[in-house]
């Protein structure tokens, strides 16, 4: 096997994984945690696409828990492999929990009062969504990988 | 801090940074409104050219404003959406954003104009007994 030329820009060592932790209390950490995700997936060579689909992914969540459960944390895990490259968020509230969760990724459901498009944006922006919920706890976490 | 908004003539222009919070958008949207309403403008081009997300939220505030500005006899252009915010929002679904939109500032300006005036701008549409 010939050995890949080396990149442009230094990339983690294949296996490594970094965590970014933010807070979710106010509106000014939606943006925290969306430009940390960015860095993030930009760090381990994403696309600019894939960059802001995570950010906007990441939007979405994060404003989620500030609305429907006073705030929360997200994190941002990425691994680089030999193979590929994947970033996965996790979101997770200690609120009271979504009572339908079926419904909840269904477009135009909205308990509150925008337009329940946000969950069924993030099932379709990313590669896989699983929400754990019940009252008191809810984490919501998605994942993309993309092949290097 | 609130988003400025630039009046040229009978057309408003905003420019919005990168990184705008929820409570941003929504006093743009009032900023915005009200400036029409005072009468002194028939158009609005939203420039987010910078903008790097736009979710669901910004999405719907922008075509609610641009429904409100259509409702009170205006045009309201949302111009310059890098690539990748556009195909992010195709992906999310169809109808994210409703509303008017332009390549650029430029475009934005002249996209307002034309539409005001083959409506024939608000101001001349006061009935004659
Ligand atoms: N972290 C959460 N805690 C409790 N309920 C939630 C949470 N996230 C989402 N939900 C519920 O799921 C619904 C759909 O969410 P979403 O698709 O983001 O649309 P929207 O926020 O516009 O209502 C919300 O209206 C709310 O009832
Ligand atoms: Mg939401």
């Amino acid at each position: 096997m010939t050995k890949s030329r080396p990149p442009d820009r230094p990339e983690p060592a294949p296996g490594a994984t970094t965590r970014a932790l933010i807070d979710i209390r106010i509106q000014d950490d939606i943006l925290r945690a969306r430009q940390a995700s960015r860095t993030a997936a930009s760090a381990i060579g994403f696309t600019t696409v894939d960059q802001t689909r995570l950010a906007t992914v990441v939007s979405e969540l994060t404003r989620n828990a500030l609305v429907y459960a006073g705030g929360g944390v997200c994190r941002v895990l990425t691994r680089l492999t030999v193979q590929e490259r994947s970033v996965m968020i996790e979101v997770e509230d200690q609120g009271p929990g979504i009572a339908d969760v079926t419904g909840a990724l269904t477009r135009g459901f909205s308990t509150g009062r925008g337009l329940g498009l946000g969950l069924a944006a993030v099932r379709k922006l990313m590669d896989d969504l699983v929400i754990e919920t019940c009252p008191g706890r809810t984490l919501v976490r998605t994942g993309m990988t993309r092949r290097r | 801090m609130r988003v400025p908004i630039l009046r040229l003539g009978r057309v408003l222009l905003t420019s919005l940074p990168a990184d705008l919070t929820d409570q941003q958008v929504m006093d743009l949207q009032i900023d915005a409104l009200a400036l029409i309403q005072s009468g002194k403008a028939d158009g609005l081009v939203i420039d987010i050219t910078a903008a790097d997300v736009v979710d669901s939220y910004m999405a719907r505030i922008l075509s609610e404003t641009a429904k409100m500005v259509k409702i009170m006899g205006g045009v309201a252009v949302l111009a310059g959406m890098q690539p990748a915010v556009a195909l992010t929002l195709v992906e999310m679904g169809r109808d994210m954003i409703d509303m008017e939109t332009a390549f650029d500032l430029e475009g934005g300006v002249a996209k307002v104009v034309r539409l005001v005036a083959s409506r024939g701008g608000r101001h001349d549409e006061v009935p004659t007994t």
